[in-house]
């Protein structure tokens, strides 16, 4: 049975919602100040509040690795990461990799290589090879494959994928491939 | 996600104060876990206290020549730093067999002894589950159980324990450092995780008001002969079916100390005295790592879809130690068992 409104307790009274938390995220070179709800993830922060939509919500779970963004120069995943948790870090997206016209070796490499083919997991692939190459450990396309687990093609582009990184690791990593990261 | 709200710790009496008075506030560190845990409605904190800014990054050398990890450690730190690969390589194997870069890069030290069952039917909140929801039941006994428990576990639950990491550290006989109301206390890692019971929403010994401040490992880190072996649905970035950690001290062909633990096969690591105790004084040979394996799997149960583990386990073992004593690890980036 119905209460009178007057007495009747939503969700939003027994549970106010908190003051929006003010976050200062320097993204690709450009500090950006938000004032964000604590459940906002580093990824809708991106995609929804600073319309950097580069960077993919896939499974939303840290499965899939479409979100994968350089935080502090080392890859995460962007969807697992609480925006106010990151309050005056360094985040590079894929929108950061290129300098002006010039592309990032690797997205270069993606293109030379067809490394992909709807695209949609690419901008998480690109920015884990970043962060693959800045750790240095990949000797091998074993290693590669490995250490590219984390991110996820449903089209299966794999084999390419491995050999766009492999191009770019071969020709000098990260001093050639932009400084970025 | 629930409504929650957010603060940060000053420091880690500040985060024992936060949580002692809030029973319903939940430390978070990488989130890696937690954060998916309330996406999914399975944890619902009042508030989240964020320790990452804590001074718990460090790993040094204890005075007895062990090493004492700073809780705070992300699990990729830890499996690269010098002291672990070089005296330690089983826990770095071990780390490295698990997850994904980026969540090795964002996941920490405590957090990773703290994570939960991948159980789906703990994860699906329309299915009854007893470490989720005490008293409903338990959905996995009679239901899809492939991934579940063959040891240890109860009539109220048979979920395993996810973690790689935490299997290497039964086997070195870690100990956890945490602090709480009452002060600080150390635990031995085989009484940090329990067994289900008939509590199994209950995970770890660690106590409401705790924080696990760090992780020691004693000096015998079993370098020369050691393994991790990890067997899964695919060959990378997957829970295990059936793990093993060895470690083992040689004399010429004979084991002078052998450690033995299993992962994806109960609710906490597996360790069996009686099968450590068998292999001790005993010699490399597959007689003495088949009596091992029968020892550790005497008492292993399937529920229907993991009926197959029982047999993967005696195989795994039975590999592992093989591989240790021939100081041919399993490799965690070329695949092939050898």
């Amino acid at each position: 049975m119905a209460q009178p409104a007057s007495r009747r307790r939503t969700w939003t009274q027994a549970h106010p919602l908190p003051a929006r938390i003010p976050v200062t995220l320097h993204v690709n070179g450009v500090e950006r100040r938000l004032e964000l709800a604590p459940w906002t993830t580093l990824l809708d922060a991106l995609r929804l509040h600073l319309d950097l939509t580069g960077t993919k919500k896939g499974c939303d779970h840290g499965q899939c690795g479409a979100c994968t963004v350089l935080v502090d120069g080392r890859r995460i995943n962007s969807c697992l990461t609480l925006a106010v948790m990151k309050d005056g870090a360094q985040i590079v997206t894929v929108e950061g990799l290129a300098r002006g016209d010039v592309l990032h070796a690797l997205q270069q490499a993606f293109i030379e290589h067809d490394a992909f083919q709807c695209g949609y997991c690419t901008p998480g692939q690109i920015c884990s090879a970043v962060g693959l190459i800045a750790e240095g450990r990949a000797r091998s396309a074993d290693d590669i494959r490995e250490l590219m687990s984390g991110n996820i093609c449903r089209c299966g582009a794999y084999p390419k994928i491995v050999a766009a990184i492999e191009q770019v690791i071969a020709a000098g990593g990260s001093e050639k491939a932009g400084g970025v990261a | 996600m629930i409504n929650f709200t957010y603060s940060r710790a000053g420091d880690v009496a500040d985060a024992v104060r936060q949580i002692a008075d809030d029973p319903a506030a939940r430390l978070v560190a990488g989130g890696t876990n937690l954060i998916d845990l309330m996406k999914e409605g399975v944890a619902r904190p009042s508030r989240l206290v964020d320790i990452t800014h804590l001074p718990l990054k460090i790993i040094e050398e204890t005075r007895e020549g062990g090493l004492r990890i700073g809780a705070l450690v992300p699990n990729s730190d830890l499996a690269h730093h010098p002291q672990v690969e070089a005296r330690y390589p089983l826990l770095a194997s071990a780390i490295l067999a698990g997850a994904s870069a980026q969540l090795r890069n964002m996941a920490s030290t405590g957090g990773n002894l703290l994570q939960r069952t991948r159980c789906m039917y703990f994860y699906d909140t329309s299915t009854p589950c007893n470490k989720r929801a005490p008293g409903s039941g338990c959905s996995a006994i009679e239901g899809i159980n492939r991934m579940h428990a063959i040891l240890g576990a109860s009539p109220h639950c048979i979920a395993t324990h996810p973690s790689d990491m935490c299997v290497a550290l039964a086997a070195l006989e870690a100990r956890v450092l945490a602090t709480g109301s009452a002060g600080e206390r150390r635990i031995a890692f085989a009484d940090f995780h329990r067994l289900p019971g008939d509590r199994p929403e209950i995970d770890t010994s660690l106590r409401q008001d705790e924080i696990i401040t760090a992780i020691e490992l004693p000096p015998q880190g079993f370098a020369g002969n050691y393994s991790y072996l990890k067997l899964r649905d695919r060959l990378s970035y997957a829970f295990a079916l059936v793990s093993v950690a060895v470690g083992l001290q040689l004399e010429g062909e004979t084991i002078t100390q052998a450690r033995l633990a299993l992962g994806g096969v109960a609710h906490k690591p597996w360790r069996d005295a009686e099968a450590e105790g068998r292999l001790n004084g005993a010699r490399v040979d597959r007689e003495s790592f088949a009596a091992a394996a029968d020892i550790v799997l005497r008492q292993a149960r399937g529920f229907g879809h993991n009926d197959f583990k029982i047999e993967l386990a005696r195989r795994t073992i039975m590999r592992a130690l093989t591989q240790a004593a021939r100081s041919t690890p399993q490799s965690q980036s070329d695949k092939r068992i050898r």
